[in-house]
Order: C-alpha cells, then sequence, then structure tokens
C-alpha cells in the first residue's frame, strides 16, 4: 500500500507536506462530559520548518502534538505525517518527542538515558556509542555522559532529553513546552541554541510555548490557537531571516509579527478569564 | 547547602560526632528500657518471694528480697542480666556442634545451631515468597483480569490465621510422594525435608508485603515516562524492564524490609504447632512446657537479633544497589 506513494515521492512533484491535517476534530469523554480539545483544525507543516502554535492553556496546542505523535486519536478528520498515518509514521521512527519535564530516568547515567531509544530500537553496542557522542556534542554537554540526571541544571537536562529526541534520527521533532520550567535566561540561551542545532539538522519541528517572544523568535510559522473548542484562530508566516541573533527582538519586523500574535490571541477570546 | 556543608567537613571528624550524635540518644533509651525491665521484674517477680519467705518463715531485709526477685529460677518476668546471662551461656558457653553416636552432630543446647535452623527455612522462603510477590505484581500490572482477581486473594490469604493452617501445610507436604522419594533416594537429607514445610509457611506470609510493594512501585513511572515508552513503540516487555522494574527498586526494597520479617515470624510460628524439635520456635515451646521463662526470653532476643541482621543486611544491600542507580548519597 505503501509502495506507490515511496514513488510518487521520489519522482520530481512538487515536495509533500510532512504533516497535513484536515479538519481535525477530538473531542474527550470526561466525568463532566464531553469536551471539545480540537475542532476543525487544519494545518500543513512542510519539511525544514519550524511551526511554533501558541495560545492559553486549553487551545489544544499540546493535544495537537500528541494526534502527530500518535499519542491520542482524533475522532474526526485525518491526518498524515510523512505520507503515514501518525502510528505507521511512529513505526518508522518518523519523530522524537520533548516533553515539558526533561522526563530523564534517574537510574540512568545521562549518555545511558540517550541511548535508550537506541537500546528499544535494537542498535548495536558501538552503534550507540557513537550516535551518543554525536547528539552530546550538538547539544554541548560533552563531558557530561557519566553524569546522573540530579547532577545536572534544569537547562543542561533539557538538552540531554532534546539529545535523546535526535540520537535515532527522526526527521521531525516535537516539542512539549520543552523551556517552559526554565527561567528567562536560560531560556534565551537554550532559543539560541536550539535554532543554530535547527539550521545544523535540517529538521522540522513542531514546538508548543506559552510565551509570545520564544515563538516569534524561533519559529518560521506560529500557528495561534485559542479554546473552547480548541481551533487556529491565525497562521503566521514569518519573515525574519533564518540567521536570528538575540536582538532581532528589538527590530521592529519582530514586534510587528508579536503584535499579530497578541491580536490572534485577544481575538480568539483568550484572556476572558 | 547540605552537600556542600559535608563536604566541607572533615570526613573523620564528621564520621566521629555522627557517631556520637547516634549513641547518645541510642544508649539513653536502651537504659530506660532496662531501668523499667528491672523494675517490672522486681514488682512482678516479688510475690513469689514473699510467699517463700512466708512459707519458710525467714526473715530477709528489703535488699534482700529485692536481690531475690531478680534471681529466681523460673521468675515471671526474667531480669535483664538473667536473659543475657541465658543468651551468653547457650552461645559462647555450649559448643555449636557436639559427637554423639560417633557422630558430630548440632548441639540442641546452643542457641546458634536453633537459630540456624530457623534461620534457613527463613531465607529459603523469604526468596520464594518475594520471586512469587514480584512475579503477581507483574501480572497485576499488566492484567486487568489479574487485578481484579488475585489482589483480593492475595489479602485474604493474610487474613487466614498462619498457626491454624501451619499443621495442615507440614502433614500435606511431609507425605508429598516427591519429597519422599527424594529423601530415600538420598537427594535431600531428613533434615532438609523438615526445613520444605517451614519455608512454605514462612514464604506465605512474605510474598504479600512484596506484592503490595512492587505494585505500587511498578505503577510509581508517572505519565510522560510512559508516554516516552510509546514514542518509541517499545513493548510491553521493554517498558517492563526498562522503566517499571527499575522505578519500582525503591518499593522492593522497602516492602523486603517488611517480608523477611514477616518470613522470620512465619518460620517461627510454623515451627510451634508441628512438634519441631530444633528451631527458635521449638526452643520457645520447649521453654513454655517446663516454665523456663529465662529460656523462652533468650530465645525471643535470639528471634529479634536474627531479624534486626537481616534487614540490616537488606538495608545495606539497598544502599548499594540505590547508589548504583545514580542515588543521591
Amino acid at each position: 500500500m505503501a509502495e506507490p506513494a515511496r514513488f510518487i515521492h521520489t519522482g520530481a512533484a512538487p515536495q509533500r507536506p510532512v504533516i497535513a491535517a484536515k479538519n481535525l476534530d477530538l473531542v474527550f469523554q470526561t466525568a463532566d462530559g464531553a469536551v471539545q480539545a480540537l475542532s476543525n483544525v487544519s494545518l500543513t507543516i512542510d519539511k525544514g520548518e519550524f511551526v511554533s502554535f501558541i495560545g492559553p492553556s486549553g487551545c489544544g496546542k499540546t493535544t495537537f502534538l500528541r494526534v502527530i505523535a500518535a499519542l491520542e486519536q482524533p475522532t474526526g478528520g485525518s491526518i498524515t505525517v510523512n505520507g503515514m498515518t501518525p502510528e505507521e509514521a511512529r513505526l518508522s521512527r518518523a519523530y522524537g518527542y520533548v516533553f515539558q519535564a526533561a522526563g530523564l530516568y534517574p537510574w540512568r547515567t545521562i549518555e545511558k538515558n540517550i541511548a535508550l531509544p537506541l537500546e528499544i530500537m535494537g542498535f548495536d553496542r558501538a552503534e550507540q556509542d557513537k550516535r551518543v557522542k554525536n547528539v552530546l556534542q550538538l547539544v554541548d554537554l560533552e563531558g557530561f555522559g557519566k553524569k546522573f540526571p540530579w547532577q545536572l541544571s534544569g537547562g543542561m537536562q533539557q538538552r540531554a532529553s532534546i539529545a535523546r529526541a535526535l540520537a535515532f534520527d527522526a526527521d521531525i521533532l516535537l516539542m512539549d513546552e520543552p523551556f517552559g520550567a526554565l527561567d528567562e535566561i536560560v531560556r534565551d540561551h537554550l532559543n539560541e541554541q536550539l535554532l543554530k542545532l535547527w539550521a545544523r539538522t535540517e529538521k522540522t519541528i513542531g514546538f508548543v510555548t506559552h510565551s509570545i517572544p520564544e515563538a516569534v523568535y524561533l519559529s518560521t510559522k506560529i500557528v495561534v490557537m485559542s479554546p473552547r473548542p480548541g481551533r487556529i484562530t491565525d497562521v503566521i508566516e514569518s519573515d525574519l531571516p533564518r540567521e536570528r541573533p538575540l536582538d532581532i527582538r528589538d527590530t521592529p519586523e519582530f514586534l510587528a509579527i508579536a503584535h499579530r500574535v497578541r491580536e490572534g490571541l485577544r481575538a480568539g477570546h483568550a484572556y476572558d478569564d | 547547602m547540605t552537600a556542600a556543608a559535608d563536604i566541607a567537613r572533615p570526613r573523620g571528624l564528621g564520621a566521629i560526632s555522627a557517631l556520637t550524635g547516634a549513641v547518645v540518644p541510642v544508649l539513653t533509651v536502651v537504659l530506660a528500657i532496662v531501668a523499667i525491665w528491672y523494675a517490672a521484674s522486681v514488682m512482678m517477680n516479688r510475690a513469689w518471694t514473699l510467699d517463700q519467705i512466708q512459707r519458710q518463715g525467714l526473715e530477709m531485709t528489703q535488699a534482700e528480697i529485692l536481690t531475690a526477685a531478680m534471681t529466681q529460677e523460673r521468675p515471671v518476668l526474667p531480669a535483664p542480666h538473667q536473659v543475657f546471662a541465658e543468651i551468653w551461656n547457650t552461645t559462647v558457653g555450649e559448643p555449636v556442634m557436639r559427637e554423639r553416636r560417633g557422630q558430630m552432630q548440632g548441639n540442641p543446647r546452643n542457641l546458634i545451631f536453633h537459630a540456624y535452623h530457623t534461620l534457613w527455612p527463613t531465607i529459603l522462603g523469604f526468596g520464594i515468597g518475594s520471586f512469587l510477590g514480584i512475579l503477581l505484581a507483574i501480572g497485576i500490572v499488566h492484567s486487568r483480569a489479574m487485578d481484579m482477581s488475585v489482589m483480593p486473594w492475595a489479602i485474604a490469604s493474610q487474613t487466614i490465621p498462619i498457626l491454624a493452617i501451619a499443621p495442615i501445610i507440614v502433614v500435606v507436604v511431609s507425605n508429598l510422594p516427591a519429597l519422599n522419594s527424594a529423601v530415600s533416594a538420598g537427594w535431600i537429607s531428613e533434615d532438609t525435608k523438615l526445613l520444605v514445610p517451614k519455608a512454605l509457611i514462612s514464604s506465605y506470609l512474605s510474598f504479600f508485603p512484596v506484592v503490595v510493594g512492587m505494585v505500587a512501585g511498578l505503577r510509581s513511572p508517572q505519565a510522560t515516562d510512559l508516554d516516552l515508552m510509546r514514542t518509541y513503540s517499545a513493548s510491553r516487555s521493554q517498558t517492563l524492564w526498562k522503566l517499571r522494574l527499575p522505578a519500582s527498586v525503591p518499593f522492593l526494597f522497602t516492602s523486603l524490609k517488611v517480608s523477611i520479617a514477616a518470613a522470620l515470624v512465619g518460620t517461627i510460628v510454623a515451627e510451634l504447632p508441628t512438634g519441631a524439635r530444633f528451631g527458635l520456635g521449638a526452643r520457645l515451646l520447649t521453654g513454655s512446657y517446663y516454665g523456663q521463662t529465662i529460656q523462652i526470653w533468650s530465645a525471643l532476643f535470639m528471634a529479634a537479633i536474627c531479624a534486626a541482621a537481616l534487614v540490616i543486611l537488606l538495608g545495606v544491600i539497598e544502599k548499594i544497589t540505590l547508589r548504583r542507580m545514580g542515588a543521591r548519597s
């Protein structure tokens, strides 16, 4: 079934989107009744894009990321990841997922934590060691491989968690408020590092955040969402250059985009409560 | 901050102050217990001494009465020095092995010999019980049917008085054809055969804390820890080995400590109604047959020493294991 699709892809035809969601609905059945977490969400993400999802709590941004990762099942509409269903995409190691909490297993050293997905996916030891070394370098954590998570700062732990998501060469990186629990200074630093990493690895990144400056600074595309029901209210294509020093945040172009994001949030009645 | 303080303090000095810091309160408590014990002993034994004086028409000073109350042969409550003298005489004062009918055998007058006969079934039963407990917990966590069916039975099993079913287990196990043929084939000795029912009764008591602790431990990983495994498409057994089991280790050790104490109680109780000749339970029983209260108390103390030693041993293994698993020391 997947064979013809592969042939189309290898041709000179226009590139197929990495993620394509159409009229996506998701209703959670809770004790208090049905909750419409996603309503009529349609979005395409192309290869190499950096897409931020921003909106208040309950707008469905995390849920949408979880649908991409096949951690939630949509109740309506369709979604493809690399042209496959999310489950198939997961089995073909399409994405690495970074959670809000670093979620490193405390009984494993940093390198053992990064090797965890490699062990599960059946890489041999030599390959594991090579990849662990590679990604440790990529996130600037050389020399910390033998440490246990508690011996590292929060920011370093989160970098280790990103390294873990990068270790098995997934094309897509899904990040659910990865820097939400960190302070502003560390967050700025990690944002800068993440952009460099993105430039080097050419991954497609889906990034959930609460922070307007973070979303504008990082993204090529900003998806503004609003709650009850969770829906997309605006999709902003950023025209900022890909090379972004931190002080780009003081430029009028940056502020204009930030303003539009804020307007989008306000239009979604995000500040009502 | 405390870690920094620990590093700053010279190690030897820290150890000494930690020792004195622990020794003084512990010693105070022990002294208080001994004092209360002496007082209680005198109060409970005095009546018999007074009775003897009256019957024999003797005259005694208060000091003499006090001494007499603490040195009776079969006191209601033996004084501490009597119990410790008995423990000393039956451990250091007696050979562990003695020659009998031209053979070296265990000496039943030695308390260590009895402790040995209780400890082996305890450790065996503890091993069987904990292993079974871990298996049951894994089953309970992975199967809803087992969760609903096994747990009530496990709880029910602990409400049955062990004293009631111990003789049944002994009779059934002693008459198992497999066990008897193993004895007649010379694979195991008659003594080893006696060990089996004791170990089984001990495992009956010791599996339960492990089941309860391990179910909690295997369920301790958070939702995101499990989600992470899902994003790798990890199988259930991979999730078990790489997440649930390592996460449950602290819970395991806590329940093992409860379990090994229960195993010891199980073995001692198993010795009571089954006519065991050797073991701390047997020692307790003969002591109570002949009104040898001092012997009973020394057997109790030996049991307590064994339990403490086992729990401390587990504590050491726990510390080493958790340190290797990255626990902050």
